[in-house]
């Protein structure tokens, strides 16, 4: 602790004002020299340099960065990632990659439940409108605290401020329609125009019309979950981009991923995206890759395609029980390092009991 | 005005808020930017439209109430107006909600007019003259130029501050000029004395005085023909007035004469009419020239919006509810006389919560009317408030942080915008086993603020205590264990299944290739049907079946697909996978 008068690099001896708490052994050993000196101020020049020292050491250069402290973790419901994790991280952009039949959802709709329980809102963007209400409410999510953004290709048409209260008007004076064939929005993806006659759809064009679905429902979600990162105050939003053409998902330009970072970014959300790769690049804080253990199956031993099976079973013997999941760790840029990096947890249907 | 003087002002002080030119100053309510130029407002049908009323701008024109529209043409400065019933009526409510911020005891004197008992509002509100200045502010900010007086009695209260506008209005070339005044007791006589007799035969508004009954009217001329001898008597104002022996003006004048005499002395003593203020807020506006885009109407938006929440800040209130109706443009075809008024288009905004943010509302109003665009030029906006009071400030200290109301709720509204209203919101799941049996309804957090009630046994509790934390997510995981989730395809994906022995054996979509292969474990069928008794019964069979994943980046994988069978129509689905 430095008195502000050392802080300013001067120290003043005034008798009776002065604390010789608050004065430098080295002046407080020269009893003549401040006799020499009177009652007025006096400069030491290494008291002023010992001074000097003492407050450099508190100050932090520009040169070095701040430590950045360990984020706080929300729980994701499942006892073997916590254990690998610690949980989601707040304020930072994870990512959760699989394919199909992974338990990218299990483990989404766990994150969701346990966030729930403690209090939290959540928020879903589906961009594939893939959710089951069913499987939300058997896992434990409490769907009032879960807004839900269906993402869907009958989404009314945008209206810019300047247009006609009246279609009819608007028709009367453009007469046409049309939208712009090509710009960029916010997202960075590029619009394209939406063929009204289908029945003249080729080969090719139903492909374009597919991948113009793909791309209108994945500017939706991007453009939904940037609104909601912006308006705050959900503890968990979930980016579900798992049914999406890895080939599209990868067209989602870097710097959306930067914003959504920079976002989330000293907050207590925290960002979930799920894709079937990754896709966040250097953005996500935290990357798991899910993949199902052996046979995806509890039983599948039980095949009975299976080769040596003699009497094939009927399909009615058999019950679908639940998935054995293996997460591993591919990225973590958090202070706690995980002493492993494979984890494996196990799932279970509803009616399995 | 000293602390002495309002010590030695009477415990009843009245206030009185008067609004000058009325008319005008209700037009100039709903259009603010015309308050530097000389408007004038019409009353009658074409051709024969008189003017009503004119601001000060208008008078040191030349303009007077009386003129024909044809005269009030020549001046091309003058900005000439429709009196509007909807605008007076929403400029004399925004006068009573004014006065009923202040005090409880409120009479609503005329039209532009109010009166209010100030007694015992100095322990609340401070001194009689800041009262005053700060009555004076509270109309400007509800867009009202308005002058306060402060006396012993109502009348004089009144006299005075017609008066202040008089006084104004006789030193036009001036500047500045008070628009508040405390007369303290005793002093009444001194300071009515200079005001015109005029004063006391005040103009009222022409509207008003259309409703007036026949009674009132033979009272009217009474108090012209009144006026009329007092002048010829050679007085002027009420000191001379005042100073007029009292018999002798009983013999000529009678009783009417006395009570002039008496307000003119400020001895007038009556009680208070108080009203009870309607909780109707309501603003409008007609059009001269329909709108047909929403740009400009957004800016008419705005402006009833901020008026409307400025009159219900002034009464501690909030808006729960908007009801917007615009009157549409009913264009005849052509050589035909519309008998039919104008259509009417309504639009209700329900808020979760009692806000008053009239940029939110602004915004959320936008919002809606693109998405539902009224069809039709507009010529008349009304837009109406359900107040209700402000929700409490704080919530919780320990609670885990929610979205801002007010945030939220623009937020799902571009939410519904971007992506379909019917697509954003909580789910509600029905009591039914259709695998669809599910609705949105509206996402709220405001029934949220409670923390969420989980009980604990005494052992967890011991357990927490020991721990020192409430975080028990290994203990959390392990009490509920993951659940399969299902993914579904929306809609289901037409598949094409060939069957071995009634159990599917290879599957083929269409519509993607990423399903299609023999089954390589299956499991089922689970039947179910429901809803037999209505139009869309259903009846399926599901399958739980196993596929080889044919994506070039998962070759290797397995699938897991949820198949259906639908037993109504004879076709099969790929309903969903497990993920």
């Amino acid at each position: 602790m430095v008195s502000a008068a050392a802080a300013q690099g001067r120290l003043f001896f005034s008798g009776a004002d002065a604390n010789p708490a608050d004065v430098h052994p080295e002046v407080r050993a020269l009893p003549d020299q401040r006799e020499r000196t009177g009652t007025l101020g006096h400069f030491f020049p290494s008291t002023i340099k010992n001074h000097q020292s003492k407050i450099l050491a508190g100050v932090t250069s520009a040169s070095h960065l701040a430590v950045r402290p360990a984020p706080e973790m929300l729980s994701s419901g499942i006892a073997a990632i916590n254990a690998l994790t610690g949980g989601w991280p707040r304020g930072c952009l994870t990512e959760i990659c699989g394919p199909a039949s992974s338990g990218r959802t299990t483990l989404l709709l766990a994150a969701l439940a346990a966030a729930t329980r403690h209090g939290e809102f959540c928020v879903l963007v589906d961009a594939s409108d893939a959710l089951d209400p069913r499987s939300a409410a058997d896992a434990g999510v409490e769907l009032d605290r879960l807004l839900w953004v269906r993402c869907g290709e009958d989404a009314p048409q945008k209206l810019n401020q300047g247009c006609p209260i009246s279609r009819a008007s608007f028709a009367r004076e453009v007469g046409t329609f049309s939208q712009p064939a090509f710009h960029l929005d916010r997202t960075g993806l590029k619009k394209t125009d939406f063929k009204e006659n289908r029945s003249k759809e080729t080969g090719l064009e139903k492909t374009r019309w597919k991948e113009n679905r793909s791309e209108h429902r994945l500017e939706q979600a991007l453009h939904a979950t940037d609104l909601l990162l912006e308006s705050g105050g959900f503890g968990l939003v979930v980016l579900d981009l798992s049914d999406l053409p890895p080939q599209q998902a990868r067209r989602i330009p870097l710097t959306t991923w930067f914003r959504f970072r920079r976002a989330v970014e000293n907050t207590s959300t925290v960002l979930l995206a799920i894709a079937q790769h990754p896709i966040a690049g250097s953005c996500s804080s935290l990357q798991l890759q899910l993949a199902p253990t052996n046979g995806p199956i509890h039983g599948w031993n039980n095949n009975p395609f299976a080769a040596g099976s003699l009497f094939p079973k009927p399909g009615h013997a058999h019950l679908l029980t639940g998935l054995e999941v293996t997460a591993e760790l591919m990225r973590s840029r958090l202070e706690r390092k995980p002493s492993r990096s494979t984890a494996a947890f196990a799932s279970k249907t509803a009616w399995a009991g | 005005m000293t602390q002495s003087c309002n010590e030695s002002i009477g415990i009843m002080p009245f206030a009185c808020i008067y609004v000058p030119n009325f008319p005008v100053a209700a037009a100039l309510r709903a259009e603010p930017e015309l308050r530097t130029r000389a408007v004038a407002i019409l009353e009658g049908k074409p051709p024969l439209e008189i003017i009503l009323a004119v601001n000060d701008q208008a008078s040191r024109l030349g303009m007077a109430p009386g003129m024909t529209k044809p005269q009030a043409e020549l001046c091309p400065e003058l900005v000439l107006r429709p009196n509007s019933a909807l605008q007076n009526s929403a400029a004399h409510a925004a006068l009573l909600d004014c006065a009923q911020s202040f005090s409880p005891c409120v009479e609503d004197a005329a039209c532009d007019t109010a009166l209010l008992d100030l007694a015992g509002m100095e322990s609340l509100l401070g001194p009689l003259p800041q009262i005053a200045r700060a009555l004076r502010d509270r109309a400007a900010a509800l867009g009202l130029d308005a002058y306060i007086a402060v006396a012993s009695n109502p009348d004089t209260a009144v006299l005075a501050a017609r008066g202040l506008w008089g006084a104004g209005l006789c030193g036009a070339g001036t500047v500045a000029r008070a628009a508040v005044t405390v007369i303290p007791p005793g002093e009444e006589a001194d300071r009515l004395g200079s005001l015109p007799l005029q004063v006391l035969f005040a103009d009222r508004v022409a509207g008003e005085e259309k409703k007036e009954s026949d009674r009132l009217l033979e009272t009217r001329l009474l108090e012209i023909q009144m006026l009329e001898t007092l002048d010829r008597w050679g007085i002027r104002s009420l000191r001379a007035l005042a100073a007029l022996p009292e018999v002798a003006l009983s013999e000529r004048l009678g009783q009417p004469g006395l009570r002039l005499q008496q307000l003119a002395r400020g001895a007038a003593s009556r009680t208070l009419v108080p009203v009870e203020a309607p909780l109707i807020f309501e603003e409008a506006v007609e059009l001269e020239y329909p709108i047909v885009l929403l740009e400009p109407l957004a800016f008419l938006l705005n402006r009833l919006l901020d008026q409307l929440c400025a009159r219900l800040a002034s009464r501690a209130l909030a808006v729960q509810e908007l009801h917007l109706t615009l009157s549409l443009e009913n264009r005849p075809p052509f050589h035909q006389q519309s008998k039919i008024s104008n259509p009417q288009f309504h639009r209700t905004l329900r808020l979760p919560l009692p806000m008053l943010d009239p940029k939110l509302f602004l915004k959320l109003l936008q919002l809606d009317l693109n998405a539902h665009p009224p069809g039709a030029p507009i010529v008349k906006i009304l837009l109406a408030a359900e107040p209700a009071r402000p929700r409490p400030g704080q919530a919780g200290l320990f609670l885990p942080p929610s979205p801002e109301p007010e945030k939220l709720e623009l937020t799902l509204a571009r939410l519904a915008a971007l992506v379909g209203g019917n697509k954003v919101g909580a789910l509600e799941l029905l009591d039914t086993h259709h695998p669809e049996g599910f609705r949105l309804r509206r996402f709220m957090t405001a029934s949220h603020h409670q923390p969420p009630k989980t009980k604990k046994t005494e052992k967890e509790k011991q357990e927490i205590k020991e721990v020192g934390t409430e975080e028990l997510p290994e203990k959390e995981a392990k009490e509920h264990p993951a659940v399969t989730a299902l993914r579904r395809f929306r809609p289901a994906l037409r598949a094409t299944v060939t069957l071995d022995e009634g159990q599917p054996a290879q599957v083929v979509c269409a519509k993607t290739k990423t399903i299609q292969g023999s089954v390589l474990w299956k499991a089922g069928p689970w039947r179910s049907s429901g809803d037999w008794w209505e139009r869309e019964a259903w009846s399926r069979d599901e399958w739980d079946i196993a596929l080889q994943n044919n994506a070039p980046q998962n070759a290797s994988s397995i699938s897991l697909y949820r198949l259906v069978h639908d037993l109504l129509e004879g076709a099969w689905f790929v309903e969903g996978t497990y993920d």
